[in-house]
């Protein structure tokens, strides 16, 4: 029997492939976190003064709030002043077009299998790609500014439409909120910047493609994405980052409003390097997710897919404002080796008639600590809420935890909430029965994982889906004879 | 086909098998019985490669193969199908995605090139006939939420699917209505076509009744005490056990 944990233990051994170092010229901030270093930032952009304004309230703010301890993972602690704030890839020209994109940006995103080009062309999906902490290339920018839709990086967008990022900007995470979503206030590079116009459907899938690539730099990218009323938009980000021996920090903030009948479905597919076997290196990804739902019927549903990360603290959370308004989370969160990710999800029911779904699937491998952490909270108000919440852990051998925090605080007595949570093991019978039909060991946990976790992946656009059970696939892939 | 020599093995430190003898040609259906515990669904996990199951002793030859070397899915892929008594339960994997994983698997190990989509489809829809199988079970999870007679008949629907060349089928009719018993039987009658084998485990002498064997051998005590044809299991059906059991007890005492 001590074989099978063997073989689980290998299949759960995975390696990055996506570690390769682009040799891309950087115009980096100097080391540290001061005043000075928010001022340089903000000139660096060309920015406001109002921005610079609310980037040092939120610097001073920070400075008075200590490093959040609840979440169930352990890490050394991050020196945030040897951390590179701002690093952007020099241009070596203006670009004009995509053509001028620097040869070696391009070759990333080609290896990261993005083709900006192709994804252009054929996929129909428009990207803003995110390196370290300069947005390089929106495509199909003007295909959508015909229907008044408005996708570009978060800088051009303070630019553009600064009525809009001064009306938003932290109107769902206030810099107040937690230290990081403090930090990011006071820090954050680029990242990108989305508005629908009422009534419009978005004909296209949006996407970021988040990397860091410098060494010694923290990635804070924001992201606002604002669905006026009876609008749609789908949106996808995914991630990745080069093999590094030192941590790297990242804390984002995405904030989202949907308006009456509005809806945004938000994916992710979250790849960052975990860091080795031994758990040197990796990423630390702290980041704070929230969207509202203002008004009558608005929507937002979460899907992510966490495979990355050496640390991984993340909760995106719905607050449902307006009457009969939906939130929805789905999660796969996958830990190998030493990873720990703390994730989950808060549904705050303050509207009427509101309703929301949490499915959050967890699976843990090698000696790695996956915890589920989700608040539901029904207030007064909110007369006939519902909740449907499913936990599911799933482990792979005996040397990983599995662990579910539900909270639910429930202050008005027409609320139904219901809780399911599960934990199993991937089964030796189920691998043997796999076996016997001629499959080996480590497809069939594939498959059994895959299978564990279809909920989940139906919730995800097509492309992304296929995306996702590769991922899935690579992060099992061990050595099996 | 396959031979098995004085075969030993164990689960849990118990012994089990105590030197099981006996052959099987291409196209026989040989019949096991035997009281409980005497060591039948421990022959079929033994010959499947089950991992809790040591082998102390003996061998097993298959198709000039030392069948007890092989990995589970390298049986498999060499044509040993086991129909288990308890299916297991895959949630979330199709049936019809779960199969074109193992048939082309199988394929694979035999230097073909794998199905594409339709033509999977085309052979899986002539063979669902065979279990009268409907489209919507193609489509459910792997035995998930599925009756007892509908396991049984995924089963026989895998392996038409599958085509062994020795299936051996772990009381299959266990749990059983009579209608589901008749589709059962004859899914395996039309698998039947004088080379694949059949090892048919069963309880009761009723399943016979519908898959004929060409061969009866009862096991008691981890042995093969009494080998025969079909009238052996009727005679079982009549007088029981015991008999038997008593010429074996006097023997071994004696």
């Amino acid at each position: 029997m001590s074989d099978d944990l063997k073989i689980l233990d290998d299949v759960a051994n995975s390696e990055y492939k996506w570690g390769f170092v682009s040799n891309i010229e950087s115009d980096n901030a100097p080391k540290g976190l001061n005043e000075d270093i928010v001022r340089f930032i903000s000139a660096k952009k060309n920015e406001p003064e109002w921005l610079l304004e609310y980037r040092l309230k939120a610097f001073r703010h920070w400075q008075t709030m200590t490093e959040p301890v609840w979440p169930n993972v352990t890490y050394p602690k991050v020196d945030f002043q040897d951390i590179i704030y701002y690093s952007a890839p020099k241009p070596k020209v203006q670009l004009d077009s995509l053509d001028d994109l620097d040869p070696e940006i391009k070759a990333t995103f080609d290896k990261l299998g993005i083709s900006l080009e192709e994804q252009k062309r054929l996929a129909n999906v428009a990207v803003d790609a995110v390196i370290d902490s300069v947005s390089v290339k929106t495509t199909f920018r003007e295909t959508l500014l015909e229907k008044g839709i408005i996708f570009s990086s978060f800088s051009e967008a303070v630019h553009e439409h600064p009525e809009l990022v001064k009306k938003y900007l932290g109107s769902v995470v206030p810099y107040t909120d937690n230290f990081y979503a403090a930090l990011n206030a006071a820090v954050f590079s680029d990242g990108s910047f989305c508005y629908i116009p009422k009534g419009v459907r978005c004909p296209m899938e949006l996407s970021t493609y988040f990397r860091i690539n410098s060494a010694g730099t923290g990635q804070f990218e924001r992201t606002l994405i604002i669905a006026d009323e009876g609008s749609y938009v789908s949106y996808l980000e995914g991630c990745t980052a080069p093999m590094r021996d030192e941590n790297q920090l990242h804390a984002a903030v995405v904030e989202i409003v949907s308006h009456a009948e509005a809806q945004v479905k938000y994916s992710t597919v979250q790849n960052w390097y975990p860091g080795d076997k031994d758990g040197k290196g990796g990423i630390f990804n702290f980041v704070t997710k929230r969207g509202i739902c203002l008004g009558y019927k608005s929507k937002i549903s979460w899907t992510q897919v966490e495979t990355g990360s050496a640390v991984t603290w993340k909760y995106p959370s719905v607050i449902l404002k307006g009457d009969n308004s939906v939130g929805e989370f789905y999660s796969v969160a996958v830990t190998n080796n030493m990873q720990q990710a703390d994730t989950g999800t808060k549904m705050i029911h303050i509207g009427k008639n509101t309703s929301s779904t949490i499915i959050s699937k967890g699976i843990s491998g090698g000696r790695s600590h996956n915890s589920y952490r989700g608040l539901v909270k029904i207030n007064k108000s909110a007369d006939n809420a519902r909740n449907f919440s499913q936990c599911d852990s799933l482990l792979l051998g005996d040397q990983c935890g599995a662990h579910t925090f539900p909270y639910l605080e429930v202050s008005n007595k027409t609320a139904k909430v219901e809780h399911e949570a599960t934990t199993s093991k991937v089964g030796e019978d189920q691998i043997f029965y796999c076996n016997q039909r001629g499959i080996s060991t480590e497809d069939a946990v594939g498959l059994i994982v895959n299978g564990y976790c279809k909920e989940v992946f139906n919730q995800l656009p097509m492309e992304f889906a296929v995306e996702a059970q590769k991922l899935l696939a690579i992060s099992l892939e061990g050595s099996v004879g | 086909m396959l031979t098995i020599k004085d075969l030993k093995a164990s689960v849990e430190e118990k012994q089990i098998l105590n030197g099981l003898n006996f052959e099987v040609k291409p196209g026989e259906v040989h019949a096991i019985m035997g009281p409980n515990g005497s060591g039948k669904s421990t022959l079929a996990s033994v010959l499947a490669g089950r991992e809790e199951y040591e082998v102390t002793g003996g061998e097993v030859i298959f198709n000039g193969e030392d069948l007890l070397e092989m990995s589970p899915e390298d049986r498999a892929r060499a044509g040993v199908f086991l129909a288990f008594q308890y299916p297991v339960e895959i949630p979330g994997v199709s049936n019809a995605n779960f199969l074109k994983t193992a048939v082309n698997e199988v394929r694979k190990s035999k230097g073909l090139e794998a199905l594409d989509s339709k033509q999977f489809l085309k052979i899986m829809q002539e063979k669902m006939k065979l279990v009268e199988m409907d489209k919507a079970m193609t489509q459910r999870s792997v035995n998930e939420g599925f009756s007892g007679g509908e396991k049984k008949r995924n089963e026989i629907f895998q392996m038409a699917m599958l085509e062994p060349s020795l299936a051996i089928l772990d009381e299959t009719d266990s749990g059983l209505d009579i209608d589901a018993l008749r589709i059962v039987a004859n899914g395996v009658n039309a698998l039947r076509d004088g080379k694949r084998s059949f090892i048919v485990i069963t309880h009761y002498q009723r399943l016979l009744d519908y898959i004929v064997p060409d061969f009866v051998h009862v096991l008691y005590k981890g042995r093969i005490v009494k080998s025969g044809t079909k009238e052996l299991a009727l005679e079982l059906e009549e007088k029981g056990y015991d008999w038997i059991k008593e010429e074996v007890d006097a023997t071994l005492n004696a």
